[in-house]
């Protein structure tokens, strides 16, 4: 491995620090750069997306379900009046003319035997389809009135599910889990690993070759199959999957930080930390974790899809996250079940899938090439 | 040689113990048990169930009564199957698994293969960089986005081959296909970094100044030298295919191990689950043996003793 410093010190005349010399190259990566404005678009939506949108991830529009993807808004006009005619059909009323104009629809209702009550008009004001229905009953003759309403302007722009919720504020919701999942059970993997592996390699000998043996042993488990077993036996929620997916994950990260840390442990200010009688945990924490940042960092990056396609494994197989949250995983998976009359469906989750763990790989590997040029 | 072959072969019963040992102890901390989702039952009812499938003994017994059981080749009662035993399930389902992960291995490996040395011997051509693009895209986009989207194309659009169902050719080709991307992209890139180095090496550059033809001194002698990385990939390869096969079975609707492992997760069916767990971890174990020993026979530098 390089030598790394993390460089606290100002930088003397033109020498630049191994961060900047990174930085300078992480720029010239088109495709690395790329990828961070296009994370960076995903984070904020992810973030304040479903703050923004327009519909509830959670609401449901009977009459919309499995619209098409469309830049025009619903009701498109010739579903008001079937709209209408079936709002209306409890009201037990005869109707008369119905007209769309302009967003505002009126209709002519008549009755034979009783008067028009007009609570009516709160049927229409109970579909999502119309708005702010107002009756006006004929003075001359209380068996006959007018309701006017103005019909609902929705937008979805990626279409309904198969409940009638707006995909598109789905996808935004999915996208805050998955990178939240992402960003935390990486966190868990990351603390679990560097500890481990740093412990290992600074005390070395004995104590090293058990700890490594138990890596070995557990890198030969079908961990996929245990992080399910978990998941089944102990309850379907977040934190739990933050963790089983973190428990897993950080084998990688202990292999390495070890075998930073055993070229870090000869080194000369590490032998001086001692020799001045710094205990083992200080210099743990002191010199060797902060000397592994680099290495570690790059993992990092390429942990996180693999931890967000874990979960959204689980969440395929119906094991992760529950509704009416959901995940790109889920997304897909409901998709993939609905293909064959809403294709859009599973086309968006899966291409949103696509992009973002495109972004991490690419951002990956640019920082793995930036920070570590010899190991191109 | 056999006598690390057999060392290895021994270190494997621990490994084997250690998870038979976690699963059930995990099984059985779990609050909750398999009858709990039924309607509430009469106490003398949940006995009389307790007693049947040996759940009102101490749990140490259990833990002594299961691996004896598993040691005789009994796997227990299935619990959502009420009259099959978990090995009669499992038995059934090997062969479907198995059959798709094998062909997608060999698959993956010969694609990987020749798609890796055809990048490497074109290096910085246009040809390299979209064998890269291919393969990049194999390993970024996981197997359950691919599985469900070959069979919208190929099944529901373009309706050439079945969208599921077993037994024929043609049913297998899209649950293999799906199965296999990912790893031939892997493999592919291996094989071209191996290559890359192999067409560089003195035994090759002396093999060309002999005038062989480039296919003998690709395939012959590069080629043996850049299997090794691929090689060794086919340990995690065989595992990731397991992993792989639970979607692959599950959009296909395959009768495979990965389809009863997720009915029996879905039903917390106990004694189901814990028999897949017990026969795919023995079946990597195995596998990574096999695989270690194979590169002991095909690379004459590594000596075990």
């Amino acid at each position: 491995m390089t030598d790394m410093t993390v460089d606290n010190a100002p930088v003397q005349g033109q020498s630049r620090s191994l961060w900047a010399t990174a930085m300078l190259r992480l720029r010239r990566n088109k495709a690395a750069m790329a990828s961070i404005f296009v994370l960076i678009i995903l984070a904020l939506a992810g973030i304040f997306g479903p703050m923004l949108a327009p519909h509830s991830y959670s609401k449901v529009y009977p009459e919309f379900v499995k619209v098409k993807p469309s830049l025009e808004s619903y009701p498109q006009e010739e579903q008001v009046i079937p709209a209408a005619e079936s709002a209306l059909r409890r009201a037990r009323v005869d109707l008369g003319a119905i007209d769309v104009d302009d967003g505002k629809v009126r209709i002519e209702v008549s009755s034979e035997s009783r008067d028009i009550d007009p609570r009516i008009s709160r049927y229409l004001d109970r579909s999502s389809v119309f708005s702010d229905a107002e009756i006006t009953i004929d003075p001359a003759d209380p068996k006959k009135g007018v309701i006017e309403a103005s019909v609902q302007q929705l937008y979805f722009l990626m279409g309904t599910d198969a409940n009638g919720r707006d995909l598109f504020s789905r996808i935004l919701i999915s996208l805050r889990i998955s990178l939240m999942i992402g960003a935390l059970a990486t966190a868990v993997a990351l603390t679990i690993g560097v500890i481990y592996g740093a412990t290992a390699g600074f005390i070395g000998g004995r104590v090293d070759n058990v700890m490594m043996r138990f890596v070995d042993v557990m890198y030969s488990l079908p961990f996929v199959f245990f992080v399910i077993l978990l998941v089944v036996f102990f309850g379907r929620n977040l934190v739990l999957m933050f963790l089983a997916v973190g428990a897993v994950e950080w084998l990688d990260m202990a292999r390495i930080t070890r075998g930073q840390t055993l070229s870090l442990r000869r080194r000369e200010f590490v032998q001086a930390a001692e020799a001045l009688g710094v205990s083992g945990k200080s210099i743990i924490r002191r010199h060797i974790i902060p000397n592994t940042a680099g290495t570690v960092i790059i993992y990092m990056t390429l942990l996180i899809p693999k931890v967000i396609l874990l979960e959204s494994f689980l969440s395929f197989l119906g094991l992760g996250v529950q509704e009416p949250l959901t995940s790109l995983g889920v997304l897909i998976s409901e998709g993939a079940k609905n293909m064959r009359n809403a294709p859009f469906m599973l086309f968006y989750p899966a291409a949103t899938m696509t992009i973002l763990l495109f972004a991490l790989n690419f951002l990956g590997d640019g920082l793995r090439d930036a920070l570590d040029p010899k190991d191109r | 040689m056999l006598s690390y072959a057999l060392r290895r072969l021994l270190s494997a019963i621990p490994t084997l113990f250690i998870i038979v040992t976690a699963a059930f102890f995990m099984m059985r901390l779990a609050p909750g048990g398999p009858f709990d989702q039924e309607r509430t039952l009469e106490a003398t009812v949940m006995a009389n169930l307790n007693a049947t499938f040996g759940l009102d003994k101490p749990l140490w017994q259990q833990y002594g009564i299961y691996l004896s059981n598993l040691f005789q080749g009994d796997m227990g009662p299935s619990f959502i199957y009420r009259d099959k035993r978990v090995h009669e399930i499992l038995a059934e389902g090997l062969p479907i698994s198995i059959q798709l992960g094998a062909t997608a291995l060999i698959l993956a490996l010969l694609l990987g293969a020749l798609l890796g040395s055809i990048a490497a011997l074109r290096q910085n051509t246009k040809t390299d960089f979209a064998v890269i693009a291919v393969a990049t895209f194999g390993i970024t986009v996981p197997n359950f986005v691919v599985a469900p989207v070959l069979s919208l194309v190929f099944a529901v659009i373009l309706s050439w081959l079945p969208a599921q169902g077993w037994g024929q050719w043609n049913q297998m080709l899209l649950p293999v296909i799906a199965l296999a991307l990912p790893q031939i992209a892997v493999v592919t890139r291996l094989i071209r970094g191996s290559m890359i180095e192999a067409l560089r090496s003195d035994h090759v550059r002396t093999a060309r100044a002999y005038g062989l033809p480039t296919h003998m001194v690709v395939g012959k002698h590069a080629l043996r030298a850049a299997i090794l990385p691929a090689i060794s990939y086919l340990g995690p390869a065989a595992a990731a295919l397991l992993t792989g096969s639970i979607v692959v079975e599950q959009v296909f609707n395959l009768p495979g191990i990965g389809r009863y492992f997720v009915i029996g997760a879905l039903n917390r069916d106990y004694t189901l689950v814990m028999g897949t767990v017990v026969i795919v971890a023995v079946f990597v174990v195995v596998f990574n043996l096999i695989v270690d020993l194979l590169y002991a026979v095909l690379d004459p530098r590594v000596r075990y003793d």
